[in-house]
């Protein structure tokens, strides 16, 4: 391999490997299968219900407002689909099925089509569709009941099947996640349960082995730049660390803030998405570091208890600012080339 | 234009529909984004312009032949301040609850663009009886499109319309309605929608199809 710089090809790993959209949306949807089949098991066909019902949302949306030529033609893709899928893992089980409903059609039209399509997009669509049920729905996005975890996998929520429009009464009482209890009680959760998921939590975000394991897989596939999640994950160990050794009472450790939460999914499948981080090898660097900052700024001093989503929407809307700062210097001009105005 | 006769009924007409001052002009964007969080604020933004609107291109029109043309632009500042400050006074003395959430946004009526607009292109330039209908057909146009967003605002972001609940109590309310970026998704949504209806009737007028980008910007 040529390792002379002025050659290095800086382009994502998927366009090494001449993978198509459709085959890398595949492969992440393959990668999803255990963390679906892991979460039915957990919090029974509440979470199978939402799956669905998010997707459809999705796929409907992209269905009936086709940005060019046919009707349908852009679901081939898969990606209307692997929105909804992400979307939905990052709800709660015990939310109305209308509201995920909702979510998925906000992540299609909010999230991707008023952008221009797929590739098009500033942000990535299910955390805008996210991030958009968060805003409209702030008590329902945060409840989590205690009934969540005793479901046998034909129990269905009552919550669930709340008419449109209506609000879900959630059977039982509500339950800190994880990451409320560390915030509100300064209670950690221990470490098995946190690394097989048997905690509170959305849908996918619970159990980290099973997000690692599709990581591996992902990164095997070479369907996103490595360094997107190591620099976020190092980012975070290290701050954190900071933080932790101030004052070991007060801040949660640093194993802690990786494993809890939706960081692991949040970085291995939203902050990576390749059309909504930076291009250059530098920029994706500093992109990592951003979000990983300001993950750990916001759980720890923020009003919510957890800002994963926050942060890699702040660090998506910075991207094409990034992408400018860090443009390689053009092969055959000096450094003066380097800040060259005719960016894309 | 100058040839064409102008009538009443056409200038009071084009402002509601075919010229609507939001959804074709996009103008008067700070009361529409900013007090159509319900629909009796909506209405009574709506009103309070309306009053403005009429009476100021009244007086314009008017005096037309008597502002300098150098100086005309603060003069009719002046005129349409002087009845901001009238509707100002008179919201605050019958509906002052009404006026205390509208807050700035009644004397900054004054700074709306599209009052400012028709003084200019309109009023200054045609006779008194003109300029008043199409103060009314502009100002008409402007109060249903705040009233839509208003209506669609409160309905969704309070389940209620004018104050009345209309999902009873276990209504879940869509908090970000009520915020600004609700604002900007309704407003978004109604200009979405408006465009699409000026597409279809462009496509269905011209058997012609244009090439390029008239496909995108439908959707």
């Amino acid at each position: 391999m040529n390792k002379d710089p002025k050659l290095l090809v800086q382009a994502p790993p998927l366009l090494r490997q001449q993978l198509t959209t459709p085959s890398a949306m595949r492969d992440v949807i393959y990668a999803l299968c255990p963390i679906i089949f892991a979460s039915c098991l957990l919090f029974g066909s509440s979470a199978l219900l939402i799956l669905l019902v998010t997707v459809a949302g999705a796929v409907i949306t992209e269905y009936l407002f086709p940005l060019n030529g046919k009707r349908g033609e852009s679901l081939h893709d898969g990606s209307a689909v692997l929105t909804g899928l992400i979307l939905a893992l990052t709800l709660p089980p015990s939310l109305p099925l209308w509201i995920a409903f909702l979510g998925g059609v906000a992540s299609i039209a909010l999230g991707k089509l008023v952008w221009g399509g797929l590739g098009q997009n500033l942000f990535n669509p299910a955390l805008v569709g996210r991030a958009f049920l968060m805003a409209s729905f702030p008590t329902a996005m945060t409840t989590w009941s205690t009934e969540d975890l005793k479901q046998g996998f034909f129990d269905i929520q009552s919550s669930n099947f709340a008419l449109p429009l209506m609000q879900g009464q959630i059977d039982g009482i509500t339950a800190a996640t994880p990451l409320g209890q560390m915030k509100f009680e300064q209670q950690a959760t221990a470490f098995d349960q946190l690394f097989w998921g048997n905690t509170t939590g959305s849908l996918g975000e619970t159990s980290a082995a099973l997000i690692i394991l599709a990581a591996v897989f992902l990164l095997w596939r070479r369907i996103f730049d490595w360094r997107i999640p190591a620099s976020i994950l190092l980012t975070v160990a290290a701050f954190s660390s900071l933080f932790y050794f101030y004052d070991p009472v007060r801040f949660p450790d640093p194993l802690f803030t990786l494993l809890s939460g939706g960081l692991l999914f949040g970085v291995i499948f939203m902050a990576s998405d390749p059309v909504s981080s930076p291009l250059t090898t530098k920029g994706t660097w500093l992109f990592g570091i951003g979000i990983g900052v300001l993950v750990v700024l916001i759980r720890l001093f923020g009003g919510f208890p957890e800002g994963v989503m926050y942060a890699i929407l702040l660090m998506n809307a910075a991207t094409p600012l990034i992408d400018r700062i860090s443009q390689p210097t053009v092969f055959g001009h000096g450094r003066s080339a380097t800040h060259s105005r005719h960016t894309p | 234009m100058a040839t064409v006769e102008k009538d009443a009924n056409t200038e009071l007409i084009k402002g509601i529909w075919r010229d609507n001052p939001v959804f074709v002009q996009v103008l008067g964007m700070c009361p529409m984004l900013a007090v159509t969080n319900s629909a009796v604020n909506a209405l009574t933004m709506g009103a309070a312009t309306l009053f403005v609107l009429v009476a100021s291109s009244f007086i314009v029109s008017l005096l037309r032949k008597v502002i300098p043309k150098t100086v005309r632009l603060s003069c009719y500042i002046i005129i349409i301040a002087t009845f901001v400050t009238i509707a100002d006074f008179t919201l605050q003395a019958f509906v002052p609850l009404v006026h205390k959430e509208l807050g700035a946004f009644v004397p900054l009526i004054v700074a709306n663009c599209m009052i400012l607009g028709r003084q200019e292109a309109f009023a200054s330039r045609n006779t008194p009886k003109l300029a008043v209908f199409d103060a009314l057909g502009m100002a008409l146009g402007f109060m249903l499109a705040l009233l839509s967003l208003g209506c669609i605002r409160e309905i969704l972001g309070s389940g209620s319309l004018f104050g009345f609940s209309l999902f009873g109590e276990n209504f879940e309310p869509w908090v970000v309605m009520l915020l600004p970026p609700g604002g900007f998704i309704t407003l978004g949504f109604l200009l979405l929608f408006f465009n699409w209806l000026k597409f279809r009737k462009e496509q269905s007028g011209s058997t012609v199809k244009p090439p390029g980008n008239n496909a995108a910007e439908a959707k």
